[in-house]
């Protein structure tokens, strides 16, 4: 009787995971935000969301075949998908058209396959998409809109949408700030938190995302739904959103109590801009953060100060994209410094000494 | 009893209850047995029959040899057909010394050793002697002499006989049906090795998904003070030694220790039954219980085998294949080893025989890594099996051996979780296999420069020896420069000495 002669060695037994299994669900828990913002947003939304997302899946099948490597099975990963999805998350959602694609081309192409494709890139790429096309065209990339509910009065039809997506016309009455360019803007001209604070919409509002910002800005209840259900399926732990979170919120409380001031609260920092997006889904990805698990708590650590920091020390008034990508530089280093400790061996390496035996 | 915490593992489908109610059924005698000389870890053991021979049940047909062997014994009364080279049970399937066996079907035992009537009166040393005589060696798969662990007590004080009942393998139950079928033998063959053991207590680990196991022998146990059954969390891989070590005292064993040096000692289940058969009886490792288990089984069963039965009568004696099995494993799923066919032999450490389907296995192209994170997590060893893969893949084998690749002892449970499928064991048993070959040449060409600078220096002797005596006949004009050649050669020789 003949048999199948196995090369590898074992074990003949696999969980049930898949890279394909691990996207899908990260896709699934974004969706109902996803959906939400559209709806929020509207046409001109819906429509920069099928172009980014649209572009990061060309990119991604361009390079592949550059690259000569098997295009459809590798696309079938989701990884582009979940890219183009995080990216134009973070876009303003009226943004035009080319600012997708670019960002899409600077994301997949340049950020993920000049390294060596999945698995190899070193900076997040929808957070490198994003950050080059916010410093490259600051001032597409800071129009953003009041929410525009679909199909509610005054918000633009399919034809207005193609306009404002393709033509680059958005109305100027539409145009919003949001909260943290508030703030700041307001700051700088000399008027304290305590005073423009209370032009903001309330607290409740901002978690449930009736206001202006990127898709992934708003709705951070929905997000952070999204976030306890992969957490509940264990695509991701809570090392890395519980430490950036908790070191945003402590600092920024720390300064609120000292300077109110000149420093938003703590729950302010936490439900405004891409906390909650970037604590659950861009912080926590799985190819530019480390590996160990005391890894994650420093550099979620990291996230969150530099976050706080930029948000009111530098010149942009959000900082959760460039936090993350300060810390993916560091993610090398982390994980050297972090490895485990192997059974039956001190951290340094040597084997343990034989407790009080000759 | 308090229990402690193993780092990472994993839980696996067990799908044990394809036999954990199966009840151990002996199968017929097979039409051949072929007895491989090497069945154990160390030297193989040493003919002492030749074709023609009859020989009876329980005789012995090969002797150990050397410290660390263990002997063979006839699993049935026949005749030896031959001595000669059959494929062995391991992957390579390269030849190997084999005595093959035609039962003549009586079934007839030869005359046994007596049995020890009272071995808590008898020295250590007669338990050692009877183990050693009755080839017994481990019997959860590692198949180590196991008179050689026993002997540990004489070097050590030891303090507990942990005996391994823990199966976390998957599939396999043999174990299980052991201790629910013969509670009395195995704790007697307990008390008998902690008797030689020179150790105090008995801890029987066994693993919470054993319930009916873990009653049965708490009952058998009650009347041994000394003995004590604990019930282990359901964490592959609790069976491993050094983890159940660790899961019952709380104590981690230094790295290129032995659990020994802890003064604990572990054995399996099984072998504590056979060391009970070999005391009370005289009889020697003859058969042992497998599991035939595997969704391309028939009739998956625990079956009492004889020593030797190929594996295809084993298969052949459980119904045959369902189902085209995509590998036929020796062992559990984890860390079981292929067969490279059926025509190879049950031997004493054949703990499982599964034919598992495509499905079962659930192996997949592997992908990219997307460092999840997930085996740095799960290692029970504390590696980072992400990092030591990546300089393996680039056969930087140095840092990977700095890394700890050495320290890995291929429990699979990161490849189990990977979900791009990378086979990372198979990465590890590579750099361990090439490590290994390299600090053995090393060794080897550092013994051969010791061995020339000794020769140089007996030659350099016997010249100067030989001047010496020159010298002495006709008086020397000066005598600086042999003076030298005795610094010189007094150098190299410190230099040996060192």
């Amino acid at each position: 009787m003949s048999i199948a002669i196995m090369k590898k060695s074992g074990p003949f037994a696999h969980g049930f995971t898949s890279v394909q299994k691990t996207m899908f669900l990260v896709l699934l828990a974004l969706t109902p935000a996803t959906v939400f913002n559209l709806y929020l947003f509207g046409w001109p939304a819906i429509l920069l969301f099928i172009v980014t997302v649209g572009a990061c899946v060309a990119v991604e099948a361009a390079c592949l075949s550059v690259a000569g490597k098997p295009v459809m099975a590798t696309l079938a990963d989701c990884s582009a998908l979940l890219t183009g999805w995080l990216l134009a998350m973070s876009l303003p959602p009226w943004a035009p058209w080319w600012i997708g694609v670019l960002a899409a081309i600077f994301a997949i192409a340049l950020t993920k396959h000049a390294f060596g494709g999945l698995g190899q890139n070193l900076f997040n790429p929808a957070m490198v998409g994003r950050t080059v096309m916010l410093i490259s065209f600051p001032v597409a990339m800071t129009v953003w809109v009041a929410p525009h509910p679909l199909f509610s009065a005054g918000a633009p039809g399919l034809v207005e949408a193609f306009a404002i997506t393709f033509g680059g016309n958005i109305p100027d009455t539409m145009s919003a700030a949001s909260a943290l360019g508030y703030v700041k803007t307001e700051l700088s001209r000399g008027i304290p938190v305590t005073q423009s604070i209370t032009q903001m919409p309330d607290l409740m509002d901002m978690a449930l995302g009736y206001r202006a910002g990127s898709m992934g800005e708003t709705s951070a209840l929905l997000i952070l739904a999204g976030g306890l259900f992969l957490m509940a399926k264990r695509i991701i732990s809570w090392h890395i959103p519980v430490s950036m979170l908790g070191s945003l919120f402590l600092i920024a409380a720390l300064f609120h109590a000292i300077d109110p001031a000149h420093f938003t609260s703590g729950t302010f920092h936490l439900v405004s801009g891409a906390t909650f997006l970037g604590a659950f889904f861009i912080a926590t990805d799985y190819v530019t953060s480390p590996v160990s698990k005391s890894g994650q708590i420093i550099f979620g650590v990291g996230v969150g100060l530099f976050t706080w920091s930029i948000r009111n020390f530098a010149g942009y008034p959000e900082g959760v994209a460039f936090a993350v990508l300060l810390m993916n530089s560091l993610t090398p280093i982390i994980d050297q410094y972090t490895r485990p400790r192997a059974f039956g061996r001190t951290r340094k390496g040597e084997p343990l000494p034989l407790e009080g035996k000759p | 009893m308090k229990l402690f915490p193993i780092r990472g593992g994993i839980h696996p489908e067990y799908r044990k209850d394809l036999t954990s109610e199966k009840a151990i059924v002996a199968m017929p005698m097979p039409a051949a047995l072929y007895i491989p000389l090497q069945q154990h870890i160390g030297a193989p053991a040493e003919v002492l029959v030749a074709e023609g021979d009859l020989v009876k049940k329980g005789q012995m047909i090969a002797r150990s040899q050397g410290a660390v062997s263990v002997p063979q014994h006839a699993p049935t009364s026949g005749r030896i057909t031959a001595v000669t080279e059959v494929a062995a049970p391991h992957p390579s399937g390269l030849p190997q010394k084999t005595i093959i066996l035609e039962p003549d079907g009586k079934d007839e035992w030869a005359d046994l050793p007596e049995p020890i009537a009272d071995p808590f009166a008898v020295s250590p040393h007669e338990i050692h002697e009877r183990v050693a005589q009755s080839g017994i060696v481990g019997m959860g798969g590692a198949a180590f002499p196991s008179a050689v662990k026993l002997n540990l007590g004489t070097q050590k004080k030891l303090e507990i006989l942990l005996l391994n009942g823990a199966e976390c393998e998957p599939y396999l139950t043999c174990d299980d049906r052991v201790m629910r079928e013969y509670p009395d033998e195995v704790i007697d063959g307990a008390r008998i090795m902690a008797r030689a053991l020179g150790t105090p207590r008995v801890v029987i680990g066994i693993e919470q998904n054993k319930p009916q196991a873990i009653e049965i022998m708490t009952k058998a146990a009650a009347a041994f003070p000394e003995v004590e059954v604990v019930a282990v969390p359901v964490q592959y891989p609790m069976g491993s030694e050094r983890h159940l070590v660790q899961a019952i005292t709380g104590r981690e064993t230094p790295a290129r220790k032995l659990t020994a040096d802890l003064g604990i000692v572990v054995h399996n289940v099984a072998t504590a039954r056979a060391v009970h058969h070999a005391v009370r009886f005289g009889r020697p490792l003859v058969a042992r219980v497998v599991t035939v288990s595997g969704g391309a089984i028939r009739q998956p069963n625990n079956v009492l085998t004889p020593i030797g039965t190929k594996v295809a009568d084993l298969v052949e004696f459980c119904g045959g294949f369902s189902a085209r099995p995509e590998s036929v494993v020796n062992g559990g799923p984890m860390m079981g080893q292929p067969l490279p066919s059926l025509d190879v032999p049950v031997v004493k450490g054949t703990s499982g025989i599964l034919a598992l389907t495509a499905e079962e296995i659930n192996d997949r192209p592997t992908e990219a890594c997307i460092r999840c994170g997930s085996c740095v997590t799960i290692c029970p060893c504390g590696l980072s099996p992400v990092d030591m893969a990546a300089f393996i893949r680039k056969d930087n084998l140095d840092v990977a051996a700095k890394l700890g690749v050495m320290d890995c002892f291929s429990c699979g449970s990161c490849s189990y979780v990977c979900p791009s499928h990378i086979p990372l064991v198979h990465y590890f048993n590579y750099a361990k296999g090439v490590l290994r070959e390299l600090e053995n040449d090393r060794r080897k060409s550092e013994r051969i420069k010791t061995l020339a600078e000794v020769r140089t220096i007996r030659i350099e002797k016997a010249a100067e020896a030989k001047r010496a005596a020159l010298a002495a006949r006709k008086p020397a004009p000066d005598a600086a420069p042999s003076g030298n050649a005795g610094e010189a050669k007094a150098t190299t020789e410190e230099k040996v000495n060192a």
